[in-house]
This record gives C-alpha cells, structure tokens and sequence, in this order.
C-alpha cells in the first residue's frame, strides 16, 4: 500500500512542478510493475474481476485471477487498483492523428497528396508525435494508431503508431501495414456553384471508374512480371497488396460498392482486404464472414446517411455486424476526425446501449483492430506475452463519467497523462482560485 | 397616377380598335370590315357555369357581340356550322415569361463577393428592380405563341423573371395576325416579386430566404416614407414600387413553405400578393388556407423514379416517392378546401404536357368545372380583368376555342383556337374522323386493320393471319394513302393503297402490288368487339388515390397527430433539477401539458400509467445552439443583419427534429450563424414534431439575436477581403459605431418626431433598451473582454457567450458582468483560435459561479447532449446534478423560459424524458420524449414507424414499376442528403 501513495505524489509532483512535462515521452520500463485488484477487461471478452496483472520489460508476465495465483511481489513496484479497471490500450485506425494539427490552418495540413493513385505516399514519415492533438488522446485510454493518408483513389500507405514517442521513427508499430483506396462511389453529386441540381445522382462513371482500378492492379502484375526497370513507384508500393504483405483497405459505404469491392479483392486474389467506412456492411454480413474480410466501421456518433434511416442505424451497426460473425473494429474519420478520436471508447460505449455486451463493445476498440491492423501478436488483449500497453481507470473506461485514468503504459512504460490541455487547466484554476 | 395609367390603357385600346384610321396607307386602299362571324349549333360554356347546348356564338371586331341560345343573326355574318361541337373560353396564364427573354447572369470578377450595389438613383439592393417592365423587353415569339394555343392558351401575363421585386407584367393576347398595338392587352398588368436575387448583379445581400424577406419588408418602410417626401434623393426603384402599388401583386413563392413567408411579409403591409405555389399545398392545407390568398398552381407533376435499380432506389427518400403520388391531389385538395387558384404552365418543360397533367388532377378528384374554373375566370378576376377574358359573355374578347366535345377528355381534339376574333387552326376540324378498326380483302387475303392516334398524325396498324405488317399512312383532305409490307418479310416489297373516305364507315380506292398491278380496294369499318372496353372505362372514371400524407409528410411523420394526456409515471428515478435533487421512487403526474404532481403513492382516475421502475424520469434536454430545423442559417450579405429573422425560415419537416428527439431534446434555440459581427434573431422552438413552423415558436417568447467574434466575421479562412471588419480591432469599432446609431434612432424615434423606420436599428435599439437578448459566438479571450467593456459603455448587459471556448480564462469577469457561458464539452483545434480550447471549460467557468450550459451547434450531437453533459463529470469533476443542469435548467436560464421548463416542478411544462438508464449513463437511450404532455417520440411507436416505412416504400416502389412497365415516363433516382448546419453555413441558391 505505500509504494501507491509514494508513487503517485511523485506523479503529482512531477506533472506539477515540471509544466511542460506532459510532452516528454516516457523512458523504458525499468522495474517490473504490477497491478493487483483491479476488473482486468482482457480485450477478448472476458473479464477479470479480481486480476494481478505484472509486466516486465514491456511484457505482461502475469495476468490472472487474485485467487488463483499467490505471485511473489518482492522487489516490484506495486500499484493497488483495488475497484479500478484495467484495459489493454485502444486503438484508433483510419486516423489522421499528427497529419493535421488545426484544420483551418492549411500551413499544418498534411494529410492527403495530389494525384490518383499514391499508393507510395507514406503517411508515417509526416506524422507529428509531438501533436497537441495526439497527446490528448492518452488521458482516454487510446494509445495506438493507424496514421492514413487521404484522398485520391489510392490514398497511400498508413502506418501504426504508438502515441507516446519522440519521433515518428520511435513511434512507429509496424510501418506499411497497407494501402488504401478509395473504391468510386455509385453517386454524385450535382456541382451547384455551376447551377447542377445538387442532390445526388447516380454516378454514370462507376463502371468506368471500376475498370480503372482494375487497370491498376493489372498493370501492378505486368510490371512486376517484367524488367521493373526503370522503377515505378506506384506500381512498386502496390506490389505488397498482391504478394500478401500488405493489407488492401477499400473504404466504401454502400451494399453494391461493398459487393463490388469483395469480388473485385477475389478476382485478384487479395490476401488481406479490410472494408473501411461499411455504412451498408450488415446488409452483405454474409458475404463479409465466407471471404473472412473484416470492417473497420465508420464513425458511431454521427447521423444516418438517410432520411429514412432508422435513426438509431450508426449506433447499432456494430451489433448488426458482430451478430452475423464479421469482425468488426470503430474507426472515426470525418469531420474533425483527429481532436473527436479521444471519444473512440464513448463510440464504443454507445454500440452497448444498441445491443452489444460491454466486453463485445470492448473488443471493437482492443482486439478486433489489433487483429484488423495485424499487430495482434503484440496488442489489442492483456495476455501473457504480449506488451504491457495498457492502463488503469477508476470506473468503466467506455462511460464518459468513469473514464478518469490513473495509470496508463505503452511497452510498459509510464506515460503522462498530463497534456496542454491539462496544464491549462490547472493554470487558470489556479489563478481563479487566487482571486477569491 | 391612376389617371395616367387609365390613359395609358385608353391608348392601347384605341391603337387595337382604329389603328387603320390614323396611320397612313400606301399599300392599297382603305377597308372596313363591318361583317360579323356566328358560330352555331355548339355546346358552348359561356362560363365554367353557364352551359348552353346548340347554341350560338357571335362575334365582331375581334369581340364577343352575344352568345347563347336565342341569338338574332345579322344579315352580314358568316356562319359556321359547329354541330356536335363544343366552343371554350381560351385559357389564361398569368404566370408567364413569354416574350420576355431571361437576363443573362453576371460572370467574373473572381470569386470575392461584392457588397456594393451596382447602380446608381436606384434602390440600394440591386435584386430590387420595381422600375423593370416586361412591356420594355417584350417580343412577340410565334414559335412559343403557337405551343401555348395548342395547349389551349388565348392571353399569358407575361413578367421578367428575375431578381427579388421584379417590375410591372404584361396582359399579352396570343394574336398571331395582328401586332402588339391589338396584343397588348394591359402594358403594366401585374406587379411580380420572388425570394431569388437578381442574376444581373453579384451584389452579396440578400444571401438567405430570411434576408429576402428583411429587404422586402425594409424596402416597403422605405417606399412609404420615400412617398411622403422625406428623401432627400431621388430613389427611382421606390418611386416605380409606389407607381405600381395599384397593380395585382404577384409572388414567385413556388413552394408552400415560401408561399408562408411571402404571405407573411404581406400581411405586415395589408397586402394580399396572389401567390405562385410549388404544387406541394396539399402537405399543409390548414396554413394554407389561412393565407387566404389566391394561388398560382403549377401542373408539373413529377414522373415516377425508376427504381429497377433497387441499390439506387433504396436512396429514394419516402417524402420524394410520395411527391409523386400525391402531388396531383393537390388541385382537388385546394378545392376542397376552398382555396381559390389559377393553373399555370409554369415549370413545365413544354406547354404540350399542361393538359394532360390537368386530366390528371382530374383523375384525383377535381371537378372539371373546376379545372375550367382555374384556367378562365379564375386568372381573369385575379388580373381584375373579368369583363375582358375568361369568358364568352357580351363585350369579351373573341378569345376561345373550338373542340370535337369534352376539352378535359383526352381523346377530345382543340381543333381551333380563336384570339380577338382571329382563327388558328390547329387541326381541320372538317376531318373525318376516320379512327377506328377495318376489314379488307385483297387478293383472297383477309386484313384487319386498325387506324388511330391524332387525326393529323394518324398511324396504322395491319394484320393479316395473324401477323403484323409493317404500314405508313398518310391522310390528307379524304384521302388516305398507306404503304404496306407483303406477306413475304424478307423482300422489300410493299402493297400501296390509296382511298377516299366515303362516309364514316368506308374506305373506297385501289390497292397497287408491286409488280404493278392494281386491284380494288374496299375498308369497311368494324364496331370494337372489345368487350372489356367496358370494363376499363369503369376503372378509368374510377378515382384514383394517392398514398395518404402524414405530418410531416415524410418518413417518421404522424398519420395523426398526437395528443396531450395524462399520463402517471410510477416508481421513477425522478431528476427534478431543483432543490430536491434526485428522487427514487418516485411518482409524477402530467396533466393539461403541465407538470402536475411529483412524489410518492400518486394516483389519478383519467390517467395513463407508466411503470418507470428502473428507468429515470428528466425535464427535457435545452440546446442552447442549434442549426437544425431551419431552411437558411446566416445572412452574410451585410457586417451586420438584425433585421433578419430565424424564425421567418423555420423548417418543420426536417427530420433531425425526430432525431433529437429520440436523444431527449425538447427545446432549442435556433441560432443564426458566425457570418457577421451582428447576425440575425433566433428562433426559440419546441421539437413538436408533426406540427407546423410557427406552433413550434414558444409563446411570447424572448428576444435573442447572434453576435460573433472572432475568425468567422473577419472572413479570415475563405477569400474575401473587401467587407469590413477584417480585424479584431475592426469588429469593436463596428459595434461601437452601430450602437451609437442605435442609440440616436432610438431617441428621434421616442421624441416623437418624422423618422425613417429601419428594422435592423429597431432591433439594436431592443439590445440597449435591454429587451432582446444577445447570445455571442466567441473564442478567444480578447474579444471576450472586449464586448463586455462595449455591453458596459452602453449599459446593457451580454445575456451569454456561446462557444466561450476561451472563457475559463476570464471566467471571473463573466461572473462579474453576469454573461452566462454555453460551451462545447470537448471541441477544439479545428481552427486556429480555438487552440487553447480545453474540455475542462465548463467545470472551471462553473465553478467560477457562472451559469454554464453544454450545446451542440451540430445536428449529430445535439441528440447526445445527455453524453455530452456527462463528459463535464470526467473533465474537471463537475457533480452529476451539476453537470445534469448543464443541458436542462441552464440552458432554460439562459435563454430566459426556467419559468416554464428546465426542471421537474409543478405548475411547469411537462416536457421530460423517460431514459432507460442513468441519464448521462453511456448506456442511457430515451424511451419517451414529451412536451406538454404529448409523447413526441416513442421508442416502441418508432419500431413501428419502421415497419409502416419499410411496407409504404415497397408498395410505391410497385406502383412505380407498374407505371413504367405502361410505358410511362420516368425520372432518374435522386439521392437527398441534407446538408449538416453549422455556424458557417450558407445556402446553395444563394450564393
């Protein structure tokens, strides 16, 4: 018990007496840590209601029931979360985390390239770990990312991070986890600055657009069959998606799009394809599960896409989806994507109360994208092995009002949870305090 | 004035009478023709009433001398035999752009907008143009003059349409023989107005319905005080506006919604405009009505979408498939419903389609009496010209038309149309009417041929053992001649026959075979053997139904709306949000919309129990900053639009009402945007889904208007550099300067002296006199100080700081000032100067003693404000009964109605939520959203609405492929997607 007391003031006295501190990222685990009585969540639907759970030089070494176990704490720093929760880290995928950092500032606007086919753009090589919006995110428990570029058909290439880092290159998971595309949409929409009605039509172009990308992937073969000389370096960054090194992810919507998108990933024997966005997934669930192709869902907190949708649709699609077997992972792009991604448990919160079980919900944030982005070997779940990023609310970390974070580690070292947000607030509570 | 255009009209009448006796003639010597015409035996209506059988119509001169049933003819007449004809009065439109060529649209000048008008002695808003007249721009087009007589047409009210008041119309009759000296009917007729600018100018103002709607109602004020002479200049659009005053005042609505808005600019200044509809009155006919205006209804019924496409289809929205199959009810609602209206082409691609769209609306249960109704005497009294046109009475113009029976039938041929005594044919009436089935031989070979189509593009159709032979005919002055395939389809060989039409029933000539030889040719004509020709006209004059519209008329509308109860809500977690906190189980009781009892072991007889065990019992959730439900949000034509209101552009159908609902929502404010320094008013409304616009506004409810700070109104993240302010610096002087002016209107108004009434200083003059309140859209805590230094100077208080994302920082000072705080719980970084926004603003300004409220200014969040509330919880430790009040009872403070919702308390409204869980619980859903008393939404009633839907749009989608599969016309699939309303929104149509 006094090792927690210690440990926190000298917490407290350091994110105090240091302001600017919360910037610094934290240095490797160097004493073996474990926390003991806390409800683990484990990411894979279970739950341990009164676990110990120790790690290692980045590694969970134990995770089990208090119970069960009598585990020799001698010599480790113990943290006592005794009516705490512990989660393993959350994930946020399709992010644009550290491309942009205010939107209307077109100085700090990085994320998306011209051109229509950036298969080699590199989203990892602008991505800023000293973003104020990216620090943000660890007071809420997300603490791994899969940095996207944007626009044109082929986007470029994401990489996953973690969010504590000096630099990109320290930051980086796993670098070109994969590609992403944008498959043509089944509509557009009329330009009204030239006087076009502006509601949406059919798009006369799809099948067009269609057999460009299929232009694209055939001309990735035959130039790979050839002298590869002189270099293509579209052709080059594509290559990955059809050896199976790299994921093809197709962000599209609609149950046609879908459709079109699964056959086409068939046809040219795609090993890893991800659906990303899948409004009108649950409508071709059936399709999804037989060619095992998982969806990173659009956002949950946003209106149906129509009029007539049931209005509760982006709440429950996650519910539709888990029930008919495919995996499924909440992504949150749109509009203000970046600073709204710290809401990512609340999204994930919001699928229990429209059908999924905490731990089902749970598992959309953790395991389900681990999987997805393929670092599940290292994240996503507290299991034996695997790295201690993980952290410690006071309540249920899926709940706006218990989502309060004591404790919070990437590789098993002790981030700040301090951000400028944070020292903001302590500032001018502070100085109006004072003033009474 | 009245005098002069007597004069003016004296001329014109002159001109058409005795042209020939004052101009020169070089061609030939002078004739008069004294003669008169008659036309006999017709069935004519001489009104849509007045129907006489063999009768006679005479006319002279291009007028109507008599017409009845006991008609003496002068020696001197013509007569036309009409036997088994019918004569019509010819139509009018007076909605019309014949002859008058559109303005082409301003171009260029990059893409920077303009804020200065571009004329000179001219009214300040160049879209204002009473001063235009359609007679300056008028050029007789034959080619259209034609369409519109085929369509049934003698006399159009012709207008230039464009910009927002429009100019004088001309009464022009369609008289293809003579000029405009006889055409002419009224040079200045009419006086046309619409919402939409001007395309021959970019000037910025107005930018938004609502601003169309301020600049009328100013440019109004200004006319009357311009004609009392107290200008100083000349204003010659105000002398023109007050020149035609006298005229009919017509209004391009061209939707229900705005047909609302034009009235109500009307009724300000006791004028009734007759008003262009959009063909959608049917959807709130009760509104409609009470405009008591006549309309000006539109035909263009939309064709069914196509939807084999059931991807693209399932995109329809149930509110764009009903269109279709209600909008042809329209005409016969309006009827019923004793609304008085015109017919006009208008919208229609081609006059052609006009009266089959009528027969139409005939179909769907309006009278033909009716429809003639609409199409003459009805326009005619609207243009106050009755005694001119639209009928066949005594000293009309010889306006009308000469048909083979029913003009309403579709199989009724308009075989002439006669304009001021002057005859086009349109088909020769002394056509046999030859259409029918045939019989013939030739060669030993039997045929059966069918004739039929329009007599003047007949088409045939021959069989002969069952097969079809390909056949062209023409039919030319009782002959017909017909090219037919042999039997033989390989060779390009063809059977020729040509014969004459001897009586009705035979056809007598030669057949001419390819090789040259030639056989007689004898057609008898068959009786149709169809015996289910009966059949099928049973179904015909059957009525059809259109899908029953609910309210809305769209997807999640009521089929009837609901009504208040008493309702007993037992066992409830009860959040009063007043001293009392939060009470388990506990009982309350609604009653007559009000909150009539809380605590334990309630009962009542008449009321309708609800088990609440479990689940929590709240006042209705308060958005201070809203967007949705509105059809424009900024006008950002000028630095500063008080005059404008939110509450002109309130829109009921918008489905995000129903959605923020379901999230508990029963009261917002209807803000308008960041474009400007000072923005428009508010719109306080309750989400009384179904309900129309203006029962929606709170009763007495307080004055709010916009202001903003910051990026937004110095236009720092778009291109435009030419509208002051450009700073932070330039917005505190342009306050300064406009309350000073306030100020000064306010006293000369108060002295009692001559002064010009100005809507936007009347309501600038409100804030000083502390009777409106202001709700500002700010950032940064520069600004934030500097407006309430500005509010002190001129001693009135700033009633709240929306956004306030800075306000932590000088939380001290708003508790000083006393400005409320309503806040986003954890926006930030999306622009520039809300770079030190943090989550933790609401609990420090809180805890600062400021009155702090949690808003949305987005359609998505406000139906999570509960969520939103929650996260003060997590973000600086607010407690839940605090952080509740967050998004209930002070937000109600701020916007000044605590006295009526806000919390749970008897005598208050009884707006509250049923939740299904702690209230600001992630896992918390509304079961049942209530305002006073009736249950708006309604977790179990919406599954339902679901169904309905789902099988509704299955049986139109049917209707719609049936449509098709008859060979109907059909429409591409459109996909509507409402735009997201944020503070910076600016409408589309009026860019």
């Amino acid at each position: 018990m006094k090792t927690i007391h210690i440990y926190t003031l000298v917490t407290a006295f350091l994110s105090i007496t240091l302001g600017f501190s919360q910037q610094t990222p934290a240095p490797k685990q160097s004493k073996t840590i474990a926390i003991t009585g806390a409800t683990a969540h484990i990411g894979n639907g279970t739950v341990i209601n009164n676990s110990i759970i120790i790690f290692e030089n980045g590694k969970l070494i134990n995770v089990a029931d208090m119970a069960n176990v009598k585990p020799n704490l001698q010599g480790m720093e113990v943290i006592d979360a005794s009516g705490k929760h512990v989660y393993p880290g959350f994930i946020i995928p399709n992010s644009t985390l550290g491309l942009v950092e205010i939107d209307a500032v077109r100085a700090t606007d990085d994320d998306a390239e011209l051109g229509t086919w950036n298969p080699h753009i590199r989203s990892l090589i602008a991505y800023n770990a000293e973003s104020k919006v990216v620090e943000s995110m660890r007071p809420n428990g997300v603490l791994l990312a899969q940095i996207t570029p944007r626009g044109g058909r082929i986007s470029g290439t994401s990489s996953i991070v973690q969010l504590d880092a000096w630099n990109w290159e320290d930051a980086a998971v796993k670098n070109d986890d994969g590609i992403h595309m944008n498959w043509p949409s089944n509509f557009t929409r009329g330009r009204w600055w030239l006087g076009e009605d502006p509601a949406m039509k059919a798009n006369k172009n799809y099948d067009t657009q269609v057999s460009e990308v299929e232009d694209w992937f055939k001309g990735t073969k035959a130039y790979m069959n050839g002298s590869k000389s002189p270099k293509h370096l579209p052709y080059e960054a594509t290559k990955g998606v059809l050896d199976g090194t790299k994921t093809l992810y197709i962000h599209v919507d609609d149950e046609k799009g879908i459709t079109d998108a699964v056959n086409f990933s068939k046809s040219h024997d795609i090993k890893s394809t991800v659906i990303v966005g899948g409004y009108e997934a649950h409508k071709v669930a059936d399709l999804l599960k037989k060619n095992k192709i998982p969806v990173l869902l659009q956002r949950v907190h946003t209106r149906p896409s129509l009029a007539d949708d049931d209005y509760d649709m982006p709440f429950k699609l996650a519910k539709l989806l888990t029930d008919k077997g495919v995996v499924v992972a909440l992504e949150a792009s749109g509009q203000m994507e970046r600073m709204n991604s710290r809401n990512l448990p609340f999204y994930a919160g919001t699928t229990v109360a429209h059908g999924l079980t905490k731990e089902q919900a749970l598992q959309l944030i953790t395991q389900n994208p681990a999987k997805i982005l393929g670092i599940d070997e290292h994240y996503g779940t507290l299991e034996v092995g695997k790295s201690a990023t993980l952290f410690i609310s006071e309540g249920d970390a899926l709940d706006m009002r218990t989502n309060i974070l004591t404790h919070a580690f990437i590789d098993g070292r002790l981030l700040s949870l301090e951000t400028h947000q944070t020292e903001l607030w302590k500032r001018y509570s502070k100085k109006l305090e004072s003033n009474d | 004035m009245n005098k002069i255009k007597f004069a003016i009209a004296m001329c014109f009448c002159s001109f058409a009478l005795f042209a020939q006796d004052y101009f020169p003639k070089n061609d030939g010597v002078k004739t008069t023709n004294t003669n008169y015409q008659a036309f006999t035996n017709a069935k004519i209506h001489i009104t849509p009433n007045q129907v006489v059988e063999n009768g006679t119509l005479l006319i002279k001169d291009g007028k109507i001398i008599a017409s009845g049933k006991q008609i003496s003819i002068p020696k001197n007449t013509t007569v036309v035999d009409l036997k088994g004809k019918s004569i019509y009065p010819s139509f009018i439109d007076m909605y019309s752009t014949f002859g008058v060529k559109k303005p082409e649209r301003k171009t260029g000048q990059g893409r920077s907008p303009q804020y200065e008008p571009t004329r000179s002695g001219y009214y300040w808003n160049d879209h204002v143009m009473p001063e235009n007249k359609a007679i300056d721009k008028f050029e007789f087009d034959s080619k259209a003059a034609k369409e519109l007589m085929q369509a049934g047409f003698g006399v159009v009210n012709t207008h230039i349409e464009d910009g927002i008041v429009r100019g004088s119309g001309t009464l022009v009759a369609l008289n293809m023989s003579d000029g405009n000296e006889a055409r002419i009917l009224d040079p200045e007729s009419a006086q046309y107005f619409s919402f939409s600018k001007s395309v021959t100018s970019r000037q910025s103002y107005p930018g938004s319905i609502m601003g169309s709607m301020a600049l009328l109602r100013q440019m109004y004020y200004d006319a009357d005080w311009y004609a009392k002479g107290n200008s100083k200049t000349r204003d010659l659009s105000l002398e023109a506006l007050n020149k035609n005053k006298n005229l009919v005042q017509i209004f391009g609505a061209g939707s229900r919604l705005n047909a609302m808005r034009a009235d109500k600019v009307g009724d300000l200044f006791g004028i009734q405009y007759v008003i262009l509809g959009g063909g959608d009155e049917y959807e709130r006919i009760n509104e409609i009505k009470a405009t008591n205006a006549a309309y000006i209804i539109p035909v263009n019924f939309q064709d069914a979408y196509d939807v084999e496409n059931t991807y693209l289809s399932r995109s329809l929205s149930l509110s764009d498939m009903r269109a279709w199959s209600q909008e042809p009810t329209n005409p016969m609602v309006l009827d019923q419903n004793g609304v008085q209206f015109a017919f006009t082409t208008h919208d229609l691609k081609s006059p052609k389609s006009f009266l089959a769209n009528v027969r139409k609306a005939l179909e769907y249960g309006l009278s033909k009496e009716k429809a003639l109704e609409a199409l003459t005497v009805i326009p005619a009294k609207l243009l106050g010209k009755s005694s001119d046109i639209g009928t066949l009475q005594k000293g009309a113009y010889a306006n009308f038309l000469i048909a083979s029976g029913d003009i309403f039938d579709a199989k009724t041929t308009i075989y002439e149309n006669w304009v001021q005594g002057h005859k086009t044919v349109l088909e020769d009436m002394n056509t046999k009417d030859i259409r029918g089935d045939y019989e013939f031989k030739l060669a030993g070979e039997s045929y059966k041929m069918t004739l039929k189509g329009e007599l003047s593009k007949l088409k045939s159709e021959i069989t002969s053992e069952g097969k079809t032979r390909g056949s062209k005919i023409t039919y030319d002055n009782d002959w017909i001649n017909i090219a037919m395939t042999t039997k033989d389809s390989t060779e390009q060989e063809f059977i020729r026959l040509v014969a004459n039409v001897s009586g009705q029933n035979l056809l007598n000539g030669k057949a001419v075979f390819p090789n040259g030889n030639e056989m007689t040719f004898y057609g008898t004509k068959i009786e149709s053997s169809d015996a289910s020709s009966e059949d099928k006209k049973d179904e015909d004059t059957k009525l059809k139904q259109a899908t029953p519209i609910t309210y809305p008329n769209v997807a999640y509308g009521f089929a009837e709306q609901p009504k208040a109860e008493t309702l007993l809500f037992k066992n409830a977690t009860v959040w009063t949000s007043e001293a009392e906190g939060v009470l388990e189980n506990t009982d309350v009781l609604i009653k007559n919309g009000k909150i009539a009892r809380i605590g334990k072991n309630l009962s009542d007889g008449s009321a309708k129990v609800i088990d609440a065990t479990g689940k929590h019992l709240t006042a209705g959730v308060i958005d201070e900053h809203s967007h949705i439900a509105a059809s424009s949000i900024n006008e950002g034509g000028h630095n500063s639009s008080a005059e404008v209101t939110i509450e002109d552009v309130i829109d009921d159908e918008d489905i995000d009402i129903y959605r923020n609902l379901a999230g508990g929502v029963t009261s917002i404010q209807i803000l308008h945007g960041s474009a400007n320094p000072i923005g428009g008013r508010s719109a306080i409304i309750k989400l009384k889904w179904g309900e129309p616009a203006e029962s929606m506004i709170y009763e007495d409810s307080p004055k709010f208007i916009k202001f903003a700070l910051g990026e937004n109104v110095k236009q720092s993240n778009w291109s435009s550099f030419e509208r002051f302010p450009q700073t932070r610096m330039g917005v505190e002087q342009l306050y300064i300067d406009y309350f000073n002016r306030a100020k000064a209107y306010d006293e000369l108004k108060k002295s009692g002296k001559p002064y010009r009434k100005d809507i936007e200083m009347d309501v600038i003059a409100e804030i000083l006199n502390k009777e409106r309140f202001i709700s500002c859209h700010s950032y940064v805590q520069s600004e934030i100080n500097m407006l309430m230094k500005v509010a002190d100077q001129f001693d009135f208080n700033i009633n709240t700081f929306t956004h306030i994302l800075e306000g932590y920082k000088v939380a001290d000072k708003m508790k000083e000032h006393g400005v409320g705080g309503s806040t986003f719980s954890d926006w930030w970084a999306y622009k520039y100067e809300v770079n030190d926004a943090i989550p933790y603003n609401a609990a420090i300004m809180h805890n600062a003693g400021v009155v702090v409220a949690i808003n949305s200014d987005d359609g998505e969040m406000s139906r999570r404000l509960n969520q939103e509330a929650a996260k003060s919880v997590k973000y600086g430790g607010v407690s839940e009964l605090d952080a509740w009040n967050f998004v209930t009872l002070n937000p109600a403070k701020l916007l000044h109605i605590d006295d009526r919702v806000g919390s749970l308390k008897v005598g208050k409204d009884a707006d509250v939520v049923l939740w299904t869980d702690h209230p600001m619980s992630i896992y918390a859903k509304a079961e049942k959203t209530i305002i006073e008393g009736v249950t708006y939404f309604d977790l179990k009633r919406d599954e339902q609405l679901r169904a309905q839907i789902k099988q509704e749009k299955g049986e139109l989608i049917n209707q719609m492929l049936k449509a098709k599969n008859k060979g109907l016309k059909t429409q591409p699939i459109k996909k509507t997607e409402k735009d997201q309303m944020h503070c910076d929104y600016l409408d589309h149509a009026q860019h």
